[in-house]
């Protein structure tokens, strides 16, 4: 199979400050584990989803495969290499990996205008020898996002411009240097409904007309469903389920899928309520739960193995992975 | 008779740009144990109709216009003193959006609802409060022990649920929530729409919830009035609108909207973005982002007609069924 990016192993463990006089008394250093051995693959144009609660992870394992920030432990393997080497420069990188931001409002820098901001990646990276290459690509790819006419455009500052704007500048931002892979954290939860379907379809197309692999983070399910081609589950740093977009929602096996999926409002009366929402809320990482990390909230909690040993995440069939001691051997 | 009862509701801010018509020409009602969903984008006047109702206008505002009869009694009119001292908090009270930020961070929780508790009921004692507070957050799903707490204490949808225990404090006959899921987790966010939707059974309260999510309204409400530019657009029956939605607004809030068990479409945006209210385009609102668009539509404002048996609709396409009687748009 066509491979972009293998990701192995990935950790994160973040020092939590205890302040001077704990510091003190207490021997060891504590840990926020925000990504705890991660593994995943992404497939060339392929577009994959994580999804979680806030505070599972998902953001961070965003950051990790572009190299934003240094990962505690693992491997990221991109085109043959593993990005966290420290031969790899990571401005070679960031030519082919770019990212979209949640933030609209405060990610496009105030003070330059749409033109500036497309064109900077190009003037970082001297792709370009003269001004007027640039700029016809700039031109070029704010038609695509359908800023038009684009001379419009070029010369506005961010303020005067509307959120979906300002996420379509991004969007063209991102893909101004023809990158193989993008992250994309949330681009759409800052919008209006009625502009984000705009902006989805927007990305959609682009995604398939440049042949760019995207990583996808929400925490919108149905969103997820709706544009991803494979979806991982993340719980407290760790990845619960992984399949198919399709199989994730229509036949999801671990508890807590079927919880997130269940809690997922339907924007149809017709549609089944369903009473049966889990209690409480994720754990603190910094002392996770032992075993498996779900079981202090699981309803389908089996026995000592759920709270002692923690399930791996294994193959059931047909690329579908979970990590419950429900379907281990 | 219904138990709120708002007609032709007007309510402007004053600005240096001129009048904001925020809420022009609101039309509605709510009976006891029924609950009604406000709908729009952003910026369509959602969280004005909800402090015009509890007449808590920042001093550039106004009401223009208008009667809201709750409870038999015209609110409009009413003076300040009366409302606060007979309607506010008994009669209607309001979950603020963004509960996490509505709470003083400096008071114990149990001092807080107390205060409220003891400014519209003089004769309450503090032991008496403490007591009432205790029974309020066994009805919310709180252990009571935890009332004594500071609001840092508490998780974002334990402060979530201490707010709407707060605004049941003196037995409301009617629930506000303005957003009341909106930065909450996936999960969390079922768990405080269940919590709604059975008290709302059990102390058949009238319940409005505003928010810009119609799943989140349709689990919740039996009605709901999806508002466009400060004015109703659609209003009915919740199975009505969802299966027959007659104004172009509301089918394309519905088809831009991703639903996790639906048929995987291409999902359809509506163009353009929500119009400035200071100078709302001339006509029907929506017509320059409609694509049925005629001519009657730019000069002529629609009035909100009764197509069938609870489901009106301000549209030059809808002919009223005979018999139907235009009502006041």
């Amino acid at each position: 199979m066509d491979e972009l990016l293998r990701v192995e192993k990935l950790r994160k463990y973040f020092p939590v400050n205890l302040g001077f006089f704990r510091s003190l008394t207490s021997k060891n250093e504590i840990f926020v584990k925000a990504v705890d051995n991660v593994s995943f693959d992404i497939k060339k144009k392929e577009i994959f989803g994580l999804a979680g609660e806030s505070g599972s992870g998902k953001t961070t394992t965003g950051r990790l495969v572009l190299r934003l920030i240094e990962p505690t432990g693992g491997k990221a393997i991109f085109e043959g290499k593993n990005i966290f080497d420290q031969q790899v420069d990571p401005r070679t990188l960031r030519r082919q990996m770019q990212m979209i931001f949640q933030d609209p409002y405060e990610s496009l820098n105030p003070r330059f205008t749409v033109y500036d901001i497309i064109s900077e990646p190009l003037k970082i990276h001297h792709v370009f020898h003269s001004e007027k290459q640039i700029e016809d690509k700039v031109i070029e790819r704010l038609e695509e996002v359908k800023m038009t006419p684009p001379q419009q455009f070029l010369l506005r500052y961010p303020h005067e411009l509307s959120g979906g704007q300002r996420q379509r500048v991004a969007l063209a931002r991102s893909l101004i240097l023809d990158p193989e892979f993008v992250v994309a954290d949330e681009p759409v939860s800052m919008l209006d409904v009625s502009i984000r379907a705009e902006v989805l379809n927007l990305m959609f197309d682009l995604i398939q007309k440049h042949n760019v692999s995207f990583l996808y983070i929400t925490h919108d399910l149905a969103l997820a469903r709706h544009i991803c081609d494979r979806i991982g589950i993340m719980y407290l740093g760790k990845i619960v389920e992984m399949s198919v977009a399709e199989k994730i929602v229509y036949e999801p096996l671990h508890p807590y899928t079927k919880a997130l999926i269940i809690a997922v409002p339907i924007p149809d009366p017709n549609a089944k309520r369903s009473e049966a929402v889990i209690k409480g809320e994720i754990p603190s990482p910094i002392n996770p739960p032992s075993g498996c990390r779900f079981h202090t909230r699981c309803p389908s909690y089996i026995g000592d193995i759920c709270r002692t040993k923690e399930p791996e995440l294994v193959d059931v069939g047909g690329e579908h992975y979970v990590a419950c001691h429900l379907y281990g051997k | 008779m219904p138990l709120m009862d708002v007609s032709d509701l007007k309510m402007f801010y004053h600005t240096s740009a001129g009048y904001v018509r925020a809420v022009d020409g609101l039309t509605f009602k709510v009976d006891s144990g029924k609950g009604l969903g406000i709908v729009g984008e952003s910026g369509c006047g959602k969280t004005s109709i909800a402090i015009t109702l509890m007449k808590i206008l920042p001093r550039n505002a106004r009401i223009f216009g208008g009667k809201i009869i709750f409870n038999g009694e015209d609110l409009v009119p009413m003076k300040e003193s009366e409302i606060r001292k007979n309607i506010r908090w008994s009669g209607i009270s309001l979950i603020f959006q963004g509960a996490m930020n509505a709470l003083n961070p400096v008071f114990r929780i149990d001092d807080q609802i107390a205060e409220a508790i003891k400014l519209h009921e003089p004769g309450v004692s503090q032991k008496e409060a403490k007591e009432r507070i205790g029974k309020l957050f066994e009805l919310v799903g709180i252990d009571p022990s935890r009332a004594s707490n500071y609001p840092h204490e508490f998780s974002g949808g334990m402060k979530q649920r201490a707010c709407i225990a707060m605004a049941l404090a003196c037995n409301p006959k009617m629930l506000i929530s303005d957003e009341p899921s909106t930065a909450l987790d996936v999960i969390i966010a079922a768990q405080i729409l269940k919590l709604m939707r059975e008290l709302k059974e059990r102390l058949n309260l009238a319940m409005i919830v505003i928010s810009h999510d119609l799943s989140i309204v349709t689990e919740t409400c039996e009605e709901a009035a999806i508002v466009y530019a400060g004015k109703v657009a659609e209003f009915g029956d919740i199975y009505g609108i969802f299966k027959e939605p007659l104004h172009p607004y509301t089918q394309g809030l519905l088809s831009a909207f991703p639903s996790i068990k639906a048929q995987k479409t291409r999902l359809i945006s509506i163009p353009g973005s929500p119009p400035d209210l200071t100078r709302p385009p001339p006509g029907c609102r929506f017509h320059p982002r409609c694509k049925y668009a005629m001519e009657i539509c730019r000069k002529q404002v629609p009035a909100l007609i009764e197509t069938e048996q609870n489901h009106f609709a301000a549209c030059h396409l809808v002919n009223p069924v005979s018999g139907g009687e235009p009502s006041n748009g």
